[in-house]
């Protein structure tokens, strides 16, 4: 397969801020690749620099093999769509997609020509004479990105083009983006902060925190095997529990810890950390990998006590906010909408277990006094 | 209740309704009255559009009236040519906290009169000034030129006067071109010249027609510096003007040459917006 994209060691100071700290890794042709992170983590720097808006102070840019230092935006066979999409005012629909081609100096017939296709492939047929202003916010979306794929660039980059939708608007186009990255097999480099987003549309994830990036996998494998307590934290939603190791039993396949919570529970789960017997740990549960009043003959779970809190009703999403027996910890149950836990009230006191395979640990993060 | 409103109204709409009548509508009238009225062959002043008639009749007016335009036309593109980019600048590329330090600079020229300014710049070029001063010093010339008294003098006075009220309202527009509009332009292969011409002036048209206007206007009405700073062969319509009203005592036939700049800068003006396809209304807010 051959690497559309190579990005290594890539380091970005202000002054002494550095925004991004030696960020490596390739995107192959035609793929799918998003960096995920909360504002301000550097993913929008990273970004500018692939682009050419800023000048990397370490490390190198590679596009198709070829070095991109010094080498301007206008230049560089990429393309950005902003996150306000900057579509331009001034124009209308046709001459904002035809103005990268006109600076190529390409025949009107064949603007107009390549235009209209292009138009026609976004699902916007006819639409060359409309006024920007006379758009939907789906549509410039559109718009924008015919706008950039008519330059046929070898990695078409997104700023958070969805941030400005509203939800329903923007579950549609993150389908139809998905669609039309798959038709259209471009190399699609995306960033945001909406977890959503970066799982549904992409191969693969990096989920970048601080200038670094955390874990670089596919979707699943993010949600399942997190590498880092932040990618736990950041990438779904996780119960944290600090725990302690007393003792380990190594199987054929898997190794087992022992835990005792400050709480008093003890229970069992798998790890793949480098852990012994007497460490601090933070173990991470998935809200849905909680199950609620767990049949009795299911030997292996791990089983507590819970008091119902409170119940967050979200559709599909709902989830139960219970508390430990004698305790203030807090702890979120998926809550499935099957009719069968419609009896749970608040105060009811439940069973509620989780099997060892779904835990997920990490030693102990040092606490900066 | 409702007569109350009213009563308000006209408090507020009172001084402004006495301004425009007192000041200004009052002695337009009068103007306009005064230049249709001449002397006949008796010596008898009655009505008469005579004093039109030699403004197109005797050459020197309507060609001095020319020039005039032209020169205003000249000196309002060279003041966008030059302050554009400062406004850019400005606006656009140094960081926020010297644009008002900026700003201020561009203004404090203006805190003394023109007549000072005109001053500033006679003590410069004039034969004795300080430009040939240094020029002869430093043996670049060997007698002093006068640099005075000739077009191209008078041209970079009033570009100077009028830069600040071309640089304001461009400054405005600039302020409210979003960056990332340019940057778009940047990343999808624009040039430096592709993106001035397709982005930013179609964007920054109506403060550049406002400014234009401004910059037009007074030009074409200003007495001070062609004067001081403008050749004696090379009039301007205002020192015309001057000279029926005073030279010549000819009232009535300065009111008319009065009322002729008004009439003919106007549609220069008209002509103007509907070159560029903007509206007034839009343009002046």
């Amino acid at each position: 397969m051959q690497t559309d994209l190579s990005v290594v060691n890539v380091i970005k100071k202000f002054q002494d801020f550095t925004a991004v700290d030696s960020v490596s890794f390739d995107v192959e042709k035609g793929r799918f690749f998003s960096i995920l992170g909360p504002s301000g983590c550097g993913k929008t720097t990273l970004l500018r620099m692939i682009s050419g808006f800023f000048e990397p102070t370490g490390g190198t840019i590679e596009i198709k093999g070829k070095n991109m230092a010094g080498i301007p935006p206008n230049k560089r066979p990429v393309n950005l769509i902003f996150q306000n999409l900057a579509l331009f005012p001034m124009m209308n629909v046709g001459q904002n997609i035809a103005f990268g081609l006109e600076r190529q100096n390409e025949k009107r017939s064949v603007i107009k020509r390549k235009t209209g296709k292009m138009l026609e492939r976004v699902g916007l047929p006819g639409f060359e004479n409309k006024k920007v202003d006379q758009l939907s916010g789906g549509q410039k979306q559109r718009v924008a990105i015919a706008r950039s794929l008519i330059l046929d660039p070898t990695v078409l980059l997104l700023d958070e083009p969805l941030g400005a939708l509203d939800l329903k608007l923007r579950e549609q186009m993150k389908i139809e983006l998905k669609t039309l990255q798959t038709q259209v097999g471009t190399t699609f480099v995306y960033i945001t902060h909406d977890q959503s987003e970066a799982l549904v549309m992409s191969d693969h994830v990096a989920v970048m925190n601080e200038g670094k990036f955390e874990q670089v996998d596919t979707p699943r494998n993010l949600y399942a095997k997190p590498l880092t307590p932040f990618v736990a934290r950041f990438v779904g939603e996780n119960n944290q529990w600090s725990a302690k190791i007393t003792g380990i039993e190594d199987t054929q396949d898997e190794r087992v810890a022992m835990i005792k919570t400050p709480e008093g529970n003890v229970f069992k789960t798998i790890f793949r950390e480098n852990l012994n017997t007497g460490d601090d740990i933070d173990l991470f549960l998935r809200p849905e990998s909680l199950l609620l009043e767990p049949d009795p003959s299911i030997e292996t779970l791990n089983r507590f006590n819970i008091i119902v809190k409170s119940i967050l009703f979200d559709g599909a999403n709902s989830r139960i906010l219970a508390l430990l027996p004698e305790s203030d910890r807090e702890i979120q149950i998926s809550l499935p909408q099957t009719r069968q836990f419609d009896h749970i009230q608040p105060g009811d006191k439940i069973e509620s277990g989780w099997s060892p395979e779904s835990g997920i640990t990490f030693p102990r993060e040092k606490v900066v006094p | 209740m409702k007569s109350g409103i009213r009563w308000g109204l006209v408090i507020f709409i009172t001084p402004v309704l006495v301004w425009l009548t007192v000041l200004i509508l009052l002695p337009q009238v009068d103007m306009f009255i005064m230049s249709i009225r001449a002397e006949n062959e008796l010596g008898e002043m009655g009505f008469s559009l005579a004093n039109f008639k030699l403004f197109f009749l005797e050459p020197i007016y309507w060609r001095t009236f020319a020039r005039t335009a032209i020169f205003s036309i000249l000196v309002t593109f060279l003041t966008f040519l030059i302050t554009m980019p400062i406004a850019f600048y400005i606006t656009k590329v140094v960081s926020p906290k010297f644009q008002g330090f900026l700003s201020v600079l561009i203004l404090m020229p203006f805190w003394v009169s023109e007549l000072v300014r005109v001053y500033g710049w006679m003590i410069l070029l004039r034969e004795s000034g300080v430009i040939n001063h240094f020029l002869i010093k430093f043996g670049l010339l060997n007698k002093p030129i006068e640099m005075l008294y000739n077009d191209a003098t008078m041209i970079t006075g009033l570009v100077y006067t009028s830069m600040l009220f071309m640089l304001v309202p461009l400054l405005s527009v600039l302020e409210s071109l979003d960056n990332s509009l340019i940057e778009a332009a940047y990343d999808l292969g624009g040039s430096v010249w592709s993106i001035a011409v397709r982005i930013v002036i179609p964007h920054c048209l109506p403060g550049i027609v406002s400014g234009s206007i401004v910059v037009f206007m007074l030009t074409l009405g200003n007495y001070l510096t062609p004067n001081l700073m403008g050749g004696k062969n090379g009039l301007w319509f205002t020192e015309q003007i001057y000279n029926q009203f005073i030279a010549s005592f000819n009232w009535n036939q300065g009111s008319a040459f009065g009322f002729l700049l008004l009439i003919l800068s106007s549609a220069i003006i008209w002509l103007g917006l509907k070159l560029t396809k903007q509206r007034l209304g839009k343009v002046v807010q």
